[in-house]
């Protein structure tokens, strides 16, 4: 009578119910008893120095988004590779296009430099007045510098 | 407020059988704050090791006040550390304990007649439950400590204490 998605249904249910038990068991017993040195950020003690927000890395994010990507790419290859046999050539053929758009996509983000940790410094051309846009290596001015 | 701090006026059967069961789960898993000093502080960790193993009577240190609810002083307190470890006693959430460990932390120790620089006791600063004495304690000496803060734990009621 109860399908089988009611049954994972009742053990969700199980399981919210037991964790949301705890901690209204713990609400209910604890005292409250606030006071400002008690409501102080913890720093070993120590008084704290500086805002406790710290700015998050963007190369996280970064990251996060290319594994994204190549993570749904596999998870199309797998169904494809249960029926590889019955599809045949075209199957084939067309996996193969699919691979290489993701590939050409592989090879931008790699020579982009978005794979490495640390990006390197570019070297920006400079614009010398009469000489025009020169590459920085080139550039008399700096180096006497 | 919560149950812990209400004051239930009879002494009935309800209210003891209530008390026995909040006093166990709390002296059965009195977290530790990892607190470590000085020389007391390596009997400790000989406490915490497999010989004597504080963990089997629940206690389990952990790095941050706010999920502890003992904190062993082990160890010479000095000056510079006496108002670290004030701020740390008031960071801890109640029921919280004491406990003083080894005789620098009880009443300065050897350091009691000469020592500018060290806390007379660590119970100038914040209120202690168990002294255990030793320079240092063995840690036999330690766990019959952590015996006697669970017997002060088990002795705690919700019902309002009779005045005579």
């Amino acid at each position: 009578m109860l399908t089988d998605f009611g049954k994972i249904l009742i053990f969700f249910i199980i399981g919210v119910l037991f964790t949301g038990i705890g901690l209204a068991t713990a609400w209910l017993i604890r005292p409250r008893r606030p006071y400002p040195a008690k409501n102080s950020i913890y720093e070993c003690g120590e008084d704290t120095i500086g805002s406790s927000w710290v700015k998050f890395n963007i190369r996280f994010y970064v990251v996060a988004l290319i594994f994204v990507i190549f993570e749904v790419e596999t998870v199309v290859l797998f169904p494809w590779a249960l029926v590889f046999r019955s599809l045949g050539m075209f199957g084939f053929l067309e996996m193969v296009v699919f691979l290489g758009i993701l590939i050409v996509g592989y090879i931008y983000v790699w020579a982009k430099g978005d794979l490495d940790w640390d990006k390197p410094s570019p070297k920006i051309p400079v614009y010398i007045k009469g000489v025009g846009v020169v590459a920085p290596e080139n550039n008399q001015q700096q180096s006497a510098a | 407020m919560g149950l812990l701090d209400v004051k239930f006026e009879h002494d009935n059967v309800m209210v003891t059988s209530l008390d026995w069961l909040l006093n166990w789960a709390r002296l059965s898993s009195l977290y530790q704050l990892q607190f470590g000093l000085a020389c007391c502080a390596i009997e400790m960790m000989a406490a915490s090791a497999s010989t004597f193993d504080m963990m089997r009577f629940g206690v389990i240190p952990r790095a941050t006040p706010r999920q502890v609810d003992v904190m062993i002083v082990s160890g010479t307190v000095t000056l510079k550390m006496a108002t670290r470890i004030k701020r740390l006693y008031d960071q801890m959430p109640e029921p919280r304990y004491v406990l003083s460990m080894g005789s620098c932390a009880n009443c300065g120790g050897p350091y009691w007649e000469h020592g500018y620089h060290v806390l007379k006791g660590v119970d100038r600063i914040i209120p202690v439950d168990v002294y255990i004495p030793g320079c240092p304690p063995r840690p036999e000496a330690l766990l019959e400590g952590l015996m006697k803060l669970q017997e002060k734990v088990r002795n705690e009621t919700l019902a309002k204490k009779k005045t005579a």
